[in-house]
């Protein structure tokens, strides 16, 4: 059985690889609109992603709506990176109807700062923005109404954050703040915790 | 919030009522204070049966009418992006399943056409058209589901009956497929997981061959039916350009004239060789979304019809390596849900498991625009919004 389905696999096209999408026109479009902006993109089965300087996200998306017709804001999200520095990475994807084509813009973000909101562009990053927050603890400076949303006001702790308990933490959070100190993880006297990597 | 904070803004409220009534009194002192004070905050849900599932809005209104709504979610959050991380790509299959529960093929669907799209595995013929088959059951179990009780949110009672006969139909098509009728995990990274049973095509085409005719039943009682025209017509307006801004997909946003659906715009599958419309209508309107659902559902027969006729023996499973272990790369894969786009963005740091895997879930984005179409409605309209939306508490929550 495994041998059987090695043996295709091998003869098989290689695996899609990540190629420089400098030379894409949408980049080079950004890059003459904003420069100094941009600070590499690439392109991966077919998906272009642009990473971009964090105080000029909110400018970028600005650009990509108006100048290049990426109307529809699907989605705003974050990766912890952990052990990079900076440690996140915000996510956003924008869709073109004329184009019928998606863009991938990052940005990378250290703990603590705060990333310029695009809500104000797309009205639909909203609420993706707060989930970002309550998720993560990134901030997003100029947001119109930046309160977490799964969780609850005065829950300590970003649960997607890679150093946050799986098995969650004492919800008791929120009545004891000096116990469950500002920014997650388990308390420093805890030491019967696992933390997911 | 703190006990000072708290007491303060006991205070202020209670300032602000002797202050109102003040002025109400001065106003016309004849009336009875009780009901002078305009604004109230309603708190409406979390246990309300027309919320479907744990939704709480705190409303304000006066009388009747809704000056403002905030949604507030949350009760159903269970972490499955946390989850995703912490166990092997084949294992995050299971949790799909509860996201949306009442179209969880859909959801099995979206994920592995993300871990598909990464590893560049190619799904064999047999394999798609199964796919596309399920999908399109899903599609109209969750329709179903969705004619039934927004129907009965509004007072037609009737339509639920009819509608969630068929579904149980559906459901049991399902269950001899996998064995399960809600939560199905029924579809494997390159493939599926089973093939189908003997008899199964012929049971699932007699089925749709009988479905116009019952889509016809429901639509005598609802289409014309004068209650649900009052209910329904000019409530919850909202242009598409507006759906774009907000972000709404799916029903919403061809109820309102722009006939945009991943299945055409971006097709997955073999969808692009399937002779299918697009439904859509002009007023944007809790009608007009009613009648694209209802036009859908007669398309998810059509669909279905012509992946029976092409269905031929094969694979179902393609090449996939056991171990799963995608390059170090991110992809994003999305697909048309019942209820709209439904996204995952993966996150491969080329292990077995996900470094990230995030869900652009319809119903949390389409949620965010309630506020904004139940501005100014009444209450009981606030209802027909919310059915109107279609949402799945535990996809917005996840």
């Amino acid at each position: 059985m495994t041998d059987a389905e090695k043996a295709p696999a091998e003869e098989k096209k290689p695996r899609p690889e990540a190629t420089d999408a400098s030379g894409h026109p949408w980049v080079q479009a950004m890059r003459a609109s904003l420069p100094d902006t941009i600070v590499s993109a690439k392109e991966f089965a077919g998906q272009v992603t642009v990473v971009v300087q964090k105080d000029q996200i909110a400018r970028a998306a600005r650009h990509l709506k108006d100048e290049q017709d990426f109307k529809y804001c699907v989605d705003v999200t974050a990766v912890d990176w952990k052990t990079r520095t900076p440690r996140f990475e915000v996510v956003y994807h924008f869709y073109s109807f004329s184009k019928n084509a998606r863009i991938r813009v990052k940005c990378a973000v250290a703990d603590g700062e705060e990333v310029p909101s695009i809500a104000a562009v797309f009205l639909s990053a909203n609420w993706c923005e707060r989930e970002t927050w309550d998720m993560f603890g990134i901030k997003f400076s100029g947001h119109p109404d930046l309160r977490r949303i799964l969780t609850w006001e005065g829950f300590n702790g970003f649960p997607l954050r890679k150093d946050f308990p799986l098995e969650g933490i004492d919800t008791g959070a929120a009545v004891y703040p000096e116990e469950w100190p500002e920014g997650g993880g388990p308390s420093k006297g805890d030491t019967n915790r696992k933390v997911v990597s | 919030m703190s006990d000072e904070k708290i007491s303060q803004a006991e205070k202020d409220e209670a300032a602000d009522l002797a202050e109102r009534a003040k002025t109400a009194a001065a106003a016309a002192p004849e009336a009875h204070t009780l009901f002078d004070v305009q604004e109230m905050e309603l708190n409406f849900g979390p246990q309300h049966p027309s919320t479907h599932g744990v939704l709480r809005l705190v409303l304000k209104v006066d009388g009747e009418k809704i000056l403002e709504a905030k949604p507030d979610m949350g009760y159903l959050h269970r972490g499955t992006e946390k989850l995703f991380e912490t166990e092997t790509y084949p294992m995050g299959i299971p949790h799909t399943d509860r996201m949306d529960y009442v179209a969880a093929a859909t959801n099995n669907h979206a994920f592995c056409l993300a871990v598909e799209k990464l590893l560049g595995v190619e799904i064999p013929r047999r394999a798609q058209l199964i796919r596309v088959i399920l999908d399109e059951l899903q599609r109209l179990s969750s329709h179903l589901v969705w004619l039934g009780t927004s129907g009965i949110d509004l007072g037609a009672v009737t339509p639920f009956w009819y509608a969630f006969r068929e579904r149980e139909q559906i459901l049991d098509f399902f269950e001899e497929y996998c064995g399960a009728r809600l939560t199905l995990n029924c579809m494997r990274i390159g493939g599926l997981p089973f093939d189908l049973t003997a008899g199964w095509t012929e049971r699932v085409s007699e089925f749709i061959s009988d479905l116009p005719a019952r889509i016809d039943d429901y639509e005598q009682l609802l289409t014309d039916n004068r209650i649900w025209k009052k209910r329904t017509v000019g409530v919850g307006v909202i242009s598409a350009e507006e759906c774009v801004e907000w972000g709404l997909t799916g029903p919403i946003i061809r109820g309102s004239g722009l006939a945009w659906d991943l299945r055409r715009a971006q097709p997955y599958e073999c969808y692009e060789e399937l002779d299918f419309v697009v439904p859509t209508r002009e007023n944007g309107d809790t009608y007009d979304r009613y009648i694209v659902r209802v036009q859908e559902m007669r398309q998810s027969a059509k669909i279905i019809r012509q992946c029976l006729s092409k269905l031929e023996p094969g694979d179902i499973r393609g090449k996939v390596p056991r171990v799963i272990k995608p390059p170090a790369e991110e992809v994003y894969a999305s697909i048309e849900s019942p209820k709209g786009e439904l996204g995952f963005y993966c996150v491969s740091n080329g292990t077995n498991k996900p470094y990230r895997m995030h869900v652009r879930p319809p119903s949390f984005i389409n949620l965010q625009a309630l506020p904004r179409l139940a501005k100014g409605h009444l209450v009981s309209d606030l209802v027909a919004l919310i059915g109107t939306i279609d949402i799945v508490l535990g996809e917005v929550d996840r």
